[in-house]
């Protein structure tokens, strides 16, 4: 037997088979032109001299038994920091199809060793919990069919958009439109929204793609598509384009940007279309933004208003004020004062039990404009797993509770709830939205979506790509390096957007026209929906159906 | 499927007549039942006064006719004529209606001094409390309507023979407006309050066709927290509770009710003298927007009568008459039957844009259109 000492053996060794992904090379097929390895973004992909023994077999003992070759080889590491991580770019570039990573079929060992130095596993993406998640299985079962004719969703007109903004109880309207007073602004969306991505964590180009897209889907389509960003500001030129109506600026702890913004305000040719306040985020509730030094880039630093090249934290909360009810009437207020009373103003929280609390502070505050709630399943640019996988509040049944208050209160039409987290992570965007809009909410927001459909995002569930935090996007869209975002046409993410955006409308229609709606978008119309799960229909409040 | 007929005329008629006509549109329903309101009452063994308040309902046990005795004792109301219908029971399919109430009585004499919308306040929760007391007893007392000059019928059965079960046809009560409709409402169980017209404060409606949007609008509505605001076994009666959320609540005028079920389109609402006033109202009252093909028909305290289409005109319905008299109908047919002797020509049906209102003068037909100006103060 071999001593121990002579073969790698320290607590955190691994063997291939230990890592989530394996790489399936095929020696016969490859031609050694070495592309995957040069594109592998970890630099898991080793392609080597390495020396073969050739046995032979020898019967004089004056000669040596074995002669050595050397030949050249592709292996993967297995080293924990250069992990395999499953993203598929060497397939990608591969011209002989002789590459691809394999998800483990075993349970990996390397979940247990993930910890090195004393850090916990951080990421980007995705919660990684595959399989229909609970609005994937929503059914939308009140088919309009026994007495009268159907609606046609290719033929008819629908009226699919949403509002966000303050909407008076119809009483206060007329009485303040009759006596000349402020009514609080209120804009008409399309309302599957771009969620909050912030230019920093997105590539320019990515950026870039997504504002073209958009514009074009208003302009040209007539959808109105309104797109948000993170905290971090907005492009200098954008601010004081015409297509800043359709962006929602945030502010978030750490103001990011918002120099840049203020100053922009009096050349700004039109308003945005509203003001998001970041208090939380579904994805790692209670901590606060991090954009790595990595990717604070020469133009990241100008918008920011920071030096090159350093990490940039926001708090988890914003620092300056006392309590969310203060910060809450605080911050609405002035962001509404800083575009005079002319911008929809509202916070976005991470899904909680507490929800319902920071809800009914909004009603009695009568300058909010909205509540977007941001559930478990949402996507981050870079959070440690423990907050991703088991922090916050799925969405579901934070917004049903919601409206259902609101409800209670006859204000379900005053303040708009929209929804995040999770919507479109197994493909069926459509599906999900309508599904939180017939739960009550006024519209969704998605992220991972877009960037997935959009861009050709190459994260999943099951914990593929998922290293956006660390500034290596092999496909460009979540890095500031341009040899990397260069691979990403803004042009071609355009069209894309406008595909997704179009195909969501005739899926909205296909989803309305059998229910019989085609007047406005079915907000809060529960008997449409049914669920094969007794316990979920009871706490959603909607038919159980087998 | 159901079938509405409304008729309005100068002089008294019998309901009988648009019962009869009713049979005319027999093909397209199912005549499960019966729903009647009758407005601009004349009894024949009463010289009625159009300010008493008159309670329909029925009793269906002796105990039930008492607490409801009870009931409007205690509220003031002293009896001044209970109609006794000339009741056929065999031909009535139910067999628990112990009485058909139509009774007149006087305001409590301390309401005098009152003004009408407190009185119209407590009329509506006099009848509300009727209801409750019914529904704790096993729903063995219904209270359709409390209110001067209104008499509503509701029952199971084939609508003509409901009439003749009730003596309708012996000509003892006529009417100036009588709505109509011929189904029970079997979408669902059957209820007899689920039967149109639906009756609020004076105002009523009836539709045809299905409300797809109703749990939403019935969640807005009843938030209002408005004690009235209730019932909502059919999915039709919150056409009457935006009627009277529109006209009562928010004081507009009836034009605009057809703007809060039915608003305009951005592009349409661009080019409108109150855009910018509809718009807002769209979308302060955007939970009250209706779905589905429907045909309104509703009247008011005046015996204004009004006929409203959905958004995409996707029922029939037809007004047609001539000055004095003047019916709607949803089939041709209905109006032909109710005014034979009329130019047909002149008969109209009703596009998505347009409220039919015929006015308490009955000498003509105002076609409104939602792309007109509203009777609104200029402020707006
Ligand atoms: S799948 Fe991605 S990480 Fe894995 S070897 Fe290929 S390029 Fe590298
Ligand atoms: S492709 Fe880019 S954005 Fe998508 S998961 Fe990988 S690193 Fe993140």
């Amino acid at each position: 037997m071999v001593s121990v000492q002579s073969i790698a053996n320290t607590p955190s060794s691994l063997t291939p088979n230990d890592l989530p992904w394996i790489i399936d090379h095929n020696e016969e097929r490859c031609t050694l032109c070495g592309r995957c390895a040069a594109v592998c973004p970890v630099g898991t992909l080793k392609l080597t001299y390495m020396r073969k023994r050739m046995p032979k077999l020898v019967l004089a003992s004056s000669e040596r038994g074995s002669s050595y070759k050397t030949f050249v080889g592709i292996r993967q590491s297995t080293e924990i920091s250069k992990r395999c991580i499953g993203c598929g770019t060497c397939s990608m570039v591969c011209p002989n199809e002789a590459i691809r990573p394999l998800p483990n079929q075993a349970r990996d060992r390397f979940r247990f060793l993930n910890t090195q130095q004393g850090e916990p596993v951080k990421r980007g993406g995705r919660r990684n919990e595959p399989g229909p998640n609970l609005l994937d299985r929503i059914i939308f079962d009140r088919i309009s069919m026994l007495t009268d004719p159907a609606l046609d969703a290719g033929r008819h007109e629908f009226s699919c958009n949403t509002l966000l903004g303050r909407v008076l109880p119809p009483e206060e309207y007329v009485r303040r439109k009759m006596a000349g007073e402020w009514i609080p602004p209120v804009r008409e969306i399309f309302p599957f929204v771009i969620g909050s991505m912030s230019f920093g964590a997105l590539s320019p180009n990515m950026w870039l793609g997504l504002l073209q897209g958009v514009a074009y889907c208003n302009e040209v389509l007539g959808i109105p598509v309104v797109m948000a960003t993170g905290e971090g500001g907005c492009p200098p030129w954008v601010l004081r384009s015409p297509f800043l109506k359709y962006i929602i600026l945030q502010i978030a702890s750490g103001y990011f940007g918002w120099d840049e913004i203020i100053r922009a305000i009096p050349e700004m040719q039109c308003d945005p279309a509203a003001i998001e306040i970041k208090y939380g985020q579904g994805a790692k509730p209670g901590d606060g933004g991090l954009l790595m030094w990595f990717k604070v880039s020469k133009i990241i630093a100008r918008l920011r208003g920071v030096p090159e090249g350093v990490d940039l934290p926001s708090p988890p909360v914003h620092q300056t004020l006392y309590s969310i009810e203060e910060s809450v009437m605080k911050m609405i207020q002035t962001m509404s004062m800083a575009w005079n009373f002319r911008v929809p103003v509202y916070p976005k929280i991470s899904g909680s039990t507490s929800a319902k609390a920071v809800l009914n502070n909004l009603v009695r505050n009568p300058y909010a404009g909205a509540l977007l709630i941001d559930g478990i399943d949402g996507g981050t640019g870079a959070a440690y797993h423990i907050s991703m996988d088991a922090t916050g509040h799925p969405i579901a049944s934070n917004v049903r509770e919601c409206y259902l208050d609101l409800c209670a209160q006859g204000k379900q039409n005053e303040i708009p709830i929209f929804a995040a987290g999770g919507v479109g992570k197994n493909g069926n965007v459509t599906r999900n939205g309508m599904a939180l809009i017939m739960l009550g909410a006024s519209g969704v927001h998605m992220g991972k979506y877009m960037m997935q459909a959009a861009a050709g995002c190459l994260g999943s569930e099951a914990d593929r790509c998922n290293v956006c935090n660390i500034g290596l996007c092999p496909k460009g869209i979540t890095s500031q390096n341009p040899k990397l975002y260069r691979r990403l046409d803004p042009d071609l993410v355009a069209q894309r957007v406008v595909d997704t955006f179009m195909a969501i409308r005739t899926e909205v229609k296909k989803i309305m026209a059998p229910l019989g709606r085609s007047q406005s978008l079915p907000i809060g119309m529960s008997d449409a929906l049914g669920i094969d799960d007794k316990a979920v229909a009871e706490r959603l409040n909607i038919r159980y159906v087998c | 499927m159901c079938r509405l007929a409304l008729k309005t005329a100068s002089k008294p008629f019998s309901p009988f007549s648009v019962l009869t006509a009713m049979e005319a549109m027999q093909e397209g329903y199912d005549g499960s039942g019966l729903g009647l309101l009758l407005r601009g009452l004349q009894f024949a063994d009463y010289k009625y006064d159009a300010k008493d308040p008159i309670l329909s309902g029925i009793a269906h046990s002796e105990a039930a006719l008492a607490r409801l005795d009870q009931i409007m004792d205690k509220a003031g109301f002293t009896l001044k004529y209970d109609h006794e219908f000339d009741v056929k029971k065999e031909m009535i399919e139910a067999k628990d209606r112990f009485k058909y109430v139509l009774r007149i009585y006087k305001m409590p004499t301390a309401w005098t001094k009152l003004a009408a919308a407190e009185k119209e306040h407590r009329l509506m929760l006099t009848r509300l409390a009727l209801r409750q007391d019914g529904e704790a007893h096993d729903d063995d007392l219904t209270a359709f309507s409390l209110w001067p000059d209104v008499a509503m019928i509701k029952e199971v059965g084939w609508p003509l023979g409901v009439g003749e079960a009730l003596g309708l046809d012996s000509g003892r009560i006529k009417a100036r407006v009588c709505m109509a409709q011929g189904r029970q409402n079997t979408n669902y169980g059957i209820n007899l309050y689920a039967c149109h017209p639906f009756f609020i404060q004076g105002i009523a409606t009836m539709t045809n066709g299905e409300n797809t949007a109703f749990v939403p609008i019935k969640d807005w509505l009843t938030g209002r927290g408005f004690p009235g605001y209730i019932g909502y076994q059919s999915d039709s009666e919150v056409f009457a509770h935006i009627l009277h959320y529109v006209t009562k609540q928010l004081k507009l005028p009836l034009e605009t009710y057809k703007h809060v079920i039915t608003p305009l389109k951005n592009e349409e609402l661009a080019n409108h003298p109150q855009g910018d006033f509809l718009r807002g109202l769209r979308d302060a009252c955007r939970r009250l927007i209706i779905d589905g093909p429907n045909a309104v028909i509703g009247t008011l305290p005046d015996e204004t009568c009004l006929l409203v289409m959905d958004a995409k005109k996707m029922r029939p319905a037809t007004v047609g008459g001539k000055p004095g008299e003047w019916a709607i109908a949803s089939e041709m047919c209905g109006v032909d039957a109710m005014i034979p002797d009329r130019d047909r020509s002149l008969d109209f049906q009703p596009m998505r844009e347009h409220t039919v209102i015929i006015p308490p003068a009955r000498q003509e037909l105002q076609i409104w259109s939602q792309f007109n100006r509203l009777p609104i103060p200029q402020a707006a």
